[in-house]
């Protein structure tokens, strides 16, 4: 097989990339008493999947990432607030732009450094964000956040559920669904391959003419504009926005989710969400401490033996019995 | 603001300069020999502060002696960590070194609160560190003055240790030039072994120190992450004299502005640092390509 048509073969839909989705609607039917926990692992995937451009694509690591989620959800929160903006769809338009915005104005200066430099630059930019929003109580709500927001329709005919989040569920998949329709199309496209190609090798990448640092900011802002819609999709689905949208915690979180299911894969951030966010719902409340070992543990052992993750090791596994076969 | 005010608020900032300083001025030089992102450093702290309070209060351990038992327990967790895992990660990428001292961090948090339990320890001083001590221009707390004194001290000792013994200069060697060094015959592994045991030792000392300024609990870890982390970056990794001075001026804004603006202080030092790493990406004493 040549290059061609291993690239060919490598964009073209598979079978099973229709599963998460079935499974997701099927879940709607099956868990209807679980569906806000179901719309909260939806969110975090689509924030997982933001973060899988910088990080799996483009290679920047990043301790920042709930700078975006939180610009996002602020966004919202405060239009529906200050201004009665309360239409869902066109706030998630806000968020994305807001966001991106961000992204853009932070990816131009941050990303000419790399290393620690820039980690704890994207960290700082983060906690300053998460500063503000506490210190401005007058528009923020400080430390007490956002509570009781409400929002019109989705599109005029479904209102929000509070109580079964089946609206929510339904409307966090759709806008799920369109954001990795176009991240898939992103990454296979020749944008994505010279974002492999600067994670790869990055002097390479200098040297065949690649304009690298306009591909990492592009990728860093478009990476935020999908970030910012997860958060306003937590802002409308929860009715509330408060600093825990922000912080070290929710942007280690996510690098852990993203990791754990595989990076680079796109989708790694759908199991990773999954595993995670299931497993904590069921052993962190009962066994705190216990679920904190587990997690440190399986962060050490991914680290050292798994670097895929849960779908890098389904891959090789695969491989083997394939390669066995033969 | 009169002559005495400003001196106490400065010699306070100092003291938590200094507490800041032998934190972190392990992780600076580990990170500078090898490249290694240790989120974890933290953590060697919190674990220290725990040996040095809990021999304390169950050993009835004098506070020196607690002290230097806190160093020795925890440099030996650190030799045994660093040979059986760390090594491991030398040449991984810096994503995998940070998700798995983030993993380290969830382990050692998990183990404090299963051993120790989840409530804040409080640091016993002995007799002579409490009250006060006159200056003579202002009379200030006698344990600040301490932590003074043994920041300063320790300085020294690494200066003269790093600027006047061979290992000193082969570990400078290293930090500007890994390779080089090598190729010259120095042992950097050897090096990093024994740098990553006397860091995380001073960290422990730095744990059990700062306990009756920082406070400490399980949180401890992710609590001063970044803070341990903003000294290094603004220091200059591997540059002691660097992270003496970062983790000064770190210490007295912040005791400075918690005083002035005690809602959003930390947000100038956050822009601060973010700034002078823009400026300046290898910290303010690093050196370019370091």
């Amino acid at each position: 097989m040549n290059a061609a048509q291993e690239l060919g073969r490598r964009h073209r839909l598979q079978w099973w990339e229709a599963l998460p989705w079935i499974a997701s609607i099927a879940c709607f039917f099956l868990f209807p008493t679980y569906l806000a926990f179901g719309t909260q692992v939806l969110i975090t995937i689509l924030f997982a999947l933001s973060l899988d451009l910088v990080l799996g694509y483009a290679g920047i690591v990043t301790l920042g990432h709930a700078a975006f989620f939180g610009a996002g959800a602020y966004t919202v929160g405060m239009l529906a607030m200050h201004w009665g903006w309360s239409e869902p769809l066109s706030g998630l338009v806000a968020a994305a732009l807001v966001a991106g915005a961000i992204g853009l104005a932070s990816g131009l200066v941050l990303l000419r450094t790399h290393g620690l430099a820039l980690l704890m630059l994207t960290l700082c930019t983060m906690a300053l964000l998460e500063q503000a929003a506490n210190m401005g109580a007058a528009w923020t709500g400080g430390f007490d956040g956002m509570p009781g927001l409400s929002f019109t329709k989705i599109l005029g005919l479904f209102s929000f559920d509070v109580l079964y989040f089946r609206s929510q569920y339904l409307y966090a998949l759709a806008v799920l669904f369109l954001c990795f329709v176009m991240v898939r199309m992103l990454v296979y496209s020749s944008f994505g391959q010279s974002l492999t190609g600067i994670r790869e090798n990055l002097l390479r990448m200098h040297a065949v003419g690649a304009p690298v640092r306009t591909r990492q900011v592009l990728a860093y802002t478009v990476s935020a504009a999908l970030a910012g819609v997860a958060g306003a999709l937590f802002t409308q689905a929860n009715g509330y926005a408060n600093l825990a949208v922000l912080g070290l915690e929710r942007s280690a979180g996510v690098m852990i989710v993203l990791i754990l299911g595989g990076y680079g894969r796109l989708y790694g951030a759908f199991v990773g969400a999954v595993a995670y966010m299931v497993l904590e719902h069921v052993l962190a409340k009962a066994y705190p401490t216990a679920w904190q070992l587990g997690l440190g543990l399986t962060l050490v052992l991914v680290a050292l033996y798994a670097r895929g993750g849960v779908l890098g090791i389904f891959v090789s596994l695969r491989r083997r019995l394939v390669g066995s076969a033969r | 603001m009169d002559v005495s005010s400003l001196a106490g608020i400065l010699l306070g900032g100092i003291a938590a300069g200094m507490v800041l300083f032998i934190v972190s001025v392990g992780l600076s030089v580990t990170m500078g020999l090898m490249g290694f992102v240790n989120l974890a450093h933290g953590a060697f702290a919190m674990l220290g502060g725990y040996a040095i309070v809990l021999s304390m209060k169950h050993w009835g351990l004098p506070f020196p002696a607690a002290l230097a038992f806190g160093f020795i327990a925890v440099a030996a967790i650190a030799v045994v960590l660093e040979k059986t895992l760390y090594a491991r990660l030398y040449r991984a990428t810096e994503l995998d070194q940070v998700l798995f001292t983030i993993g380290l961090i969830f382990v050692m948090i998990a183990a404090v609160t299963l051993g120790v339990g989840p409530e804040t320890q409080t640091v016993v001083l002995p007799e002579w560190l409490r009250g006060q001590t006159d200056l003579g221009f202002i009379s200030y707390r006698s344990y600040s003055l301490a932590l003074i004194l043994a920041g300063t001290a320790l300085m020294l000792a690494l200066w003269l240790g790093f600027e006047r013994t061979r290992i000193g200069a082969q570990i400078r060697a290293a930090v500007d030039n890994r390779r080089m060094a090598q190729s010259m015959g120095v042992d950097v592994g050897r090096l990093f072994t024994l740098t990553f045991a006397l860091g995380s030792g001073l960290a422990a000392v730095g744990g059990g120190l700062g306990a009756e300024i920082l406070g400490l609990d399980p949180q401890y870890p992710f609590r001063y992450l970044a803070y341990f982390l903003i000294v290094v970056a603004v220091g200059g990794m591997g540059r002691v004299s660097g992270v003496f001075f970062a983790a000064l001026l770190i210490g007295v804004l912040d005791f400075v502005l918690k005083i002035h603006f005690p809602k959003g202080g930390t947000m100038f030092i956050y822009a601060l640092t973010l700034i002078l790493l823009l400026a300046r990406p290898q910290g303010l004493f690093g050196r370019k390509g370091a």
